[in-house]
């Protein structure tokens, strides 16, 4: 197969799931209003002292937006395993691997993306200075595609499978906690002053080994699920 | 010289060896128990800082370590069966997950009975004690992953992709988890890095060790035993096998 | 050449079939046949590589598929139960991206030809989710018009909610294949004759 002939393919694949999520913009407001009632309910939960929620904050954030970018991912596979897209995509000449780490791709844009493009109004809740938010971006940023990389793979797992929501969550969640520390880790050091380079240098890290291995267990997992 | 590993590798003919073996084993397990018990309560000194408390790390580090062992072994098998399509290596990962689990949940249940006297809570956030949390959710994950899936051919292959993504996030987990507490300044549990570790302690631990892995052997070939016949039971010989009284 | 050599199949604690052995050559047309449960649409998985057999091998031209398993794909064209079409996607886009994604190549031409010949042209801009069910089957079947290069077409129950007209369409397309030296396997329950140099047929659940 030429190369050509597999960017347009891995480019289709992509904006296949672009147009089919804008389609359905209800979803993705979904996704960010889940995020930001999750991290609302923490001040009501703990209280409003604003010393208290500074030092929650960046914590706060990031588990909100771990669990947003989790409730998100059931949405990667399900239509296509449900109307038999994703046997085509399994039966496709081109690379089982490349085409998942498209449908990822895109599936960060639509849901990850906008994630971190509001976490900052949230980190006004939490009384972030300037530089905790830059950081909250840039953490966030290197962060959630590691988090739908990682997700791909419990989403294909748990395709067809009874109980796949809560079942998803069991798998995921504690693959998520390098992720959580660094991220979090990353904007509390901002916030207390600290330089964060070696949290962003280590999120980096792991979106890279995630980009290794991930799609690989993702193309396993779906040929699997379309058994 | 060839050897023909197959041979073994059936779960018909590997069935009959489990169950000869499984006696040898937990006598083993209980010779050793006995040994590392009698070290570890007779023989080892009294930690002149932590008194008589401390010897529940012949138990906690012992279950920590088989924990640990056991999730890895556990990958390799599962892996293996993944690769090769051998039967019997995935229903060993499936047999093995739940003594796993329950080394896990042992370390994590000692570990808490220490803190209490040493620390007065039950629970602290210390890098091992959470590293251990998160080991037992995965374990956690690759059993609910076997049980909610209907075809076991599935539900082993589903599992040793899980295993491996565990496998491979174990230490990075570790390290995390390790870099996290010492940022918070947590409270350090470190039941055996104290100074006064002497030879005995580790003696008993090793002992006690050898008897925890003679016993999971054991319980996994028992349990591996019934997976066999769960599965096989349409099968032959199991069909004579019952025909036959034991 | 399609080689089936002694498969087996099985599903949960089910075995749906074993030591089933055929052969189907250029020119041939497959017709898998069996009553409800039989396997055939297990039998049609394990053909086209989804589900490996649990025993025996499957061979494409001497290579066993899942060695070869890219080589294979790039000569095949399946059809399953589910029809691949999105409905958030119009006809034209779906035809287009599924044909791409299945690396076949794919001219805005090819696309509105075979959406003609499927009597979709009306229907082209219309979301999936507004089509009936027939309808969408055609767009997943107009999929086949771009396929003519693919040798293999594997087709699980292609006639299933068709009208006459979409009938002949698809009748001809599958002659016109196995005329051009291409191997048709098929399940049906239809009885549609389709004139072929070589038919045999497979029988399950005997």
């Amino acid at each position: 197969m030429n190369s050509p002939r597999l960017m347009d393919a891995l480019w289709t694949v992509g904006t296949r799931d672009l147009l089919a999520a804008l389609r359905h913009r209800a979803d993705l407001l979904t996704t960010l209003v889940f995020f930001a009632i999750v991290a609302s309910l923490f001040p009501l939960g703990v209280g409003s002292d604003t010393a208290l929620l500074r030092l929650m904050g960046p914590g706060v954030v990031w588990v909100a937006a771990l669990l947003a970018s989790m409730l998100a991912l059931t949405r990667l596979f399900a239509s296509d395993y449900g109307d038999g897209t994703l046997e085509q995509l399994a039966l496709s000449p081109h690379p089982l691997t490349l085409l998942v780490l498209a449908k990822t791709g895109a599936h960060w844009l639509a849901s990850g993306l906008p994630l971190v493009i509001i976490a900052p109004l949230l980190g006004l809740q939490f009384d972030l200075n300037a530089d905790a938010q830059l950081v909250l971006l840039a953490s966030l940023l290197l962060g959630t595609p590691t988090l739908s990389l990682i997700g791909a793979v419990g989403a294909a797992l748990t395709l067809g499978v009874r109980g796949g929501g809560a079942l998803l969550s069991l798998l995921v969640l504690p693959l998520y906690v390098p992720v959580l520390i660094f991220g979090a880790g990353a904007v509390e050091a901002s916030a207390a002053g600290l330089d964060a380079g070696a949290h962003l240098s280590l999120l980096g890290a792991l979106l890279l080994v995630a980009l290794v291995f991930a799609p690989w267990a993702t193309a396993v997992s779906v040929r699997i699920a379309v058994e | 010289m060839t050897i023909n590993w197959f041979r073994y590798s059936s779960p018909a003919s590997f069935y009959p060896i489990a169950g000869a073996l499984i006696p040898w084993f937990f006598s083993g397990a209980a010779l050793l128990t006995i040994a590392g018990l009698y070290i570890s309560f007779f023989i080892a000194p009294t930690d002149a800082q932590q008194g008589e408390a401390y010897r529940i790390i012949f138990i906690h580090v012992p279950a920590a370590w088989m924990s640990m062992f056991i999730y890895v072994v556990m990958a390799a098998w599962a892996g293996i069966g993944l690769a090769f399509n051998t039967r019997l290596s995935s229903m060993a990962a499936s047999a093995l997950a739940p003594t796993g689990a329950m080394m896990t949940f042992i370390a994590l249940w000692t570990g808490s009975l220490w803190g209490k006297p040493m620390w007065g809570t039950w629970w602290v956030w210390d890098a091992r004690l959470t590293s251990e949390l998160i080991l037992l959710f995965l374990y956690f994950g690759f059993m609910s992953l076997q049980a909610a899936i209907d075809d076991p051919r599935r539900a082993d292959k589903a599992g040793a992709v899980i295993a491996l993504v565990g496998v491979i996030n174990v230490p990075i987990i570790y390290f995390s988890v390790k870099w996290w507490n010492t940022l918070h300044q947590g409270a350090s549990v470190s039941l055996t890095r104290s100074p006064t570790m002497a030879n005995t302690m580790l003696i008993g631990m090793l002992v006690m060790a050898l008897a925890f892995w003679m016993y999971s052997i054991a319980v996994m070939l028992m349990r591996l035993r019934s997976i066999i016949l769960e599965r096989e039971r349409n099968s032959d010989w199991v069909k004579t096998l019952k025909k036959q009284p034991s | 050449m399609l080689a089936i050599k002694n498969i087996e199949c099985v599903r949960g604690e089910r075995r749906l079939f074993s030591d089933l052995s055929f052969e189907a050559a250029s020119h041939t047309l497959l017709e898998v046949r069996g009553p409800n449960g039989s396997g055939k649409t297990s039998l049609l998985r394990n053909l086209c590589g989804l589900l490996p057999p649990a025993a025996g091998i499957i061979e494409w031209r001497g290579n066993n598929i899942h060695m070869f398993a890219d080589e294979y794909r790039s000569e095949l064209a399946f059809l399953g139960h589910l029809s691949g079409v999105k409905d958030e996607l119009t006809a034209s886009e779906n035809l287009r991206m599924s044909s791409v994604a299945a690396g076949l190549g794919a001219s805005p031409d090819q696309i509105h030809a075979a959406l003609v010949h499927f009597g979709l042209r009306d229907f082209r801009d219309s979301l999936c989710k507004a089509l009936s069910q027939g309808q969408r089957r055609r767009v997943a079947l107009a999929r086949l018009c771009l396929s003519a290069a693919r040798s293999l077409w594997i087709l699980d129950e292609p006639f299933t909610a068709l009208d006459a007209a979409a009938l002949v369409v698809i009748k001809d397309l599958l002659e016109s294949h196995l005329e051009t030296g291409g191997t048709v396997v098929l399940t049906t329950h239809q009885e549609v004759a389709i004139a072929a140099r070589v038919t045999r047929r497979v029988d399950l659940g005997q």
